[in-house]
């Protein structure tokens, strides 16, 4: 048993460094587009927050797998080319970016009125204001449902293993393709997953306390 | 070159569609259904139970939560039958899946709804005489219900995005409907041209049904 599983790791690890490099691609990039959407929503003049709100929406109400085979298959032909591997990045980074929006959205809203005010008084401009009065503090409360939301996405990394893609999710299967033993494979594939997503769950509660006392 | 849409595979198709859409929105049904009772038997096992039923349920919780949906869809359709020895259909499997995954959520959404029913009520119940099970249903269980209504129409939603994943075990729901379109006649986009807003108008019926009975069921009455 243990020299069997000895003998998959090394593949599983391959598979795993896909889901970790994925996750991460999307989670960078969704972090830019994300906080530049949340702040659009927040302060941009109606043909700005609209679109935003309307993209959002729309990602929102679509189910991640058919995100990605619409992008997988429409963006060739719009004359654009990606291959499977980027366009599924792109799927997933469109999608992260509607939900790292709202966090945004919600943490810059989440600051009273009076500090904008008070920053106003004092003859700071909208980007000192952004700068040293509104962000330090929202970004506390952006923390917490952020790291969840990184979570979020290796966990929906796994889809993209549907698109052809060896991660984690489609190294375990083609084990198992050989093996004909499903169960120890998926067993060790969902403690792998487990692992960096609990750890991750942990941090995000343990900001939260740490953060807690902020208050109106 | 440029490429030609061609629909009339898709609308010659478009029964798979629309009862895939149906089993879609059952499926989510049925799951939540069997969820809620998972999550009201563990929300009230976790607040009246000593610590190792606690470690249990957190145990439970946290697993299905920090594991990929479609992972645990695999592992319940492959792995679990193959060490038991026995089978069952695909449906039966994704039911089951989909019900243990939102009964994992729903845990947490009923425990906050126990939590969150004013003292006051309880109070008032005993003073009038309940007995503890009197009190449980007539005072603590319709109350939570109203407090958690809004969590559980996000879950439903959120469950029937899920069900696309159903796909990949061969339930024939509409993302299924969908990819048989494609292998079978090759109009590629045009299938997810007309899935993507069966699902997105699909999403967004819901949500508005599901605030209308919100706003009967509020606990403030406007």
């Amino acid at each position: 048993m243990i020299a069997y599983v000895m003998g998959v790791l090394p593949f599983l690890w391959q598979g795993l460094l896909v889901t970790l490099t994925v996750s991460a691609l999307v989670v960078a990039s969704s972090l830019v587009t994300g906080i530049l959407c949340g702040i659009g929503l927040v302060y941009g003049r109606w043909w700005i927050a609209w679109p935003i709100r309307i993209y959002s929406d729309i990602l929102r109400g679509t189910p991640l797998i058919v995100l990605i085979f619409l992008i997988i298959y429409g963006l060739p032909l719009l004359g654009v080319d990606f291959g499977n591997y980027g366009s599924a990045v792109i799927a997933l980074t469109a999608f992260k970016t509607a939900h790292v929006a709202e966090i945004a959205r919600g943490a810059i809203q989440s600051i009273h009125f009076g500090q904008t005010d008070a920053g106003k008084a004092i003859g700071l401009t909208f980007r000192q204001r952004l700068q040293y009065v509104i962000l330090p503090q929202a970004v506390r409360r952006f923390l917490p449902p952020w790291i969840n939301a990184v979570a979020d996405a290796v966990k929906g990394s796994a889809l993209v293993s549907l698109a052809g893609i060896v991660d984690l999710t489609l190294a375990v299967q083609q084990v198992i393709g050989r093996t004909y033993d499903p169960l120890p494979m998926y067993l060790l594939g969902a403690a792998m997953y487990f692992i960096i997503n609990y750890s991750l769950s942990l941090t995000s509660r343990r900001l939260e306390a740490r953060f807690a006392y902020i208050r109106e | 070159m440029t490429y030609h849409f061609n629909f009339n595979f898709v609308w010659r198709y478009a029964d798979k569609l629309y009862w895939g859409l149906v089993l879609s929105l059952e499926i989510a049904l049925i799951s939540i259904l069997i969820g809620m009772v998972i999550g009201l038997s563990l929300a009230l096992a976790y607040t009246g139970g000593n610590r190792w039923i606690r470690s249990a349920i957190a145990a439970y919780v946290e697993f299905i939560r920090n594991v990929p949906l479609l992972l645990l869809v695999y592992l319940v359709f492959y792995g679990i039958p193959s060490a038991g020895g026995f089978a069952y259909d695909a449906l039966t499997s994704f039911i089951a899946t989909l019900a243990l995954y939102s009964g994992a959520y729903l845990v947490e959404v009923f425990r906050a709804g126990l939590d969150a029913i004013p003292k006051g009520l309880i109070d008032a119940g005993k003073a009038v005489g309940l007995t503890p099970w009197q009190r449980f249903i007539h005072v603590r269980m319709p109350t939570m219900f109203r407090i958690v209504l809004p969590s559980l129409s996000n879950v439903y939603v959120s469950l029937f995005k899920d069900t696309s994943l159903a796909y990949v075990i061969a339930v024939p729901e509409l993302t299924y409907g969908a990819n048989w379109i494609k292998t079978n006649t090759f109009r590629v986009i045009e299938v997810w041209i007309v899935v993507w807003p069966m699902y997105l108008a699909t999403c967004y019926a819901l949500i508005y049904a599901l605030r209308l009975l919100e706003r009967r069921f509020s606990l403030v009455r406007r």
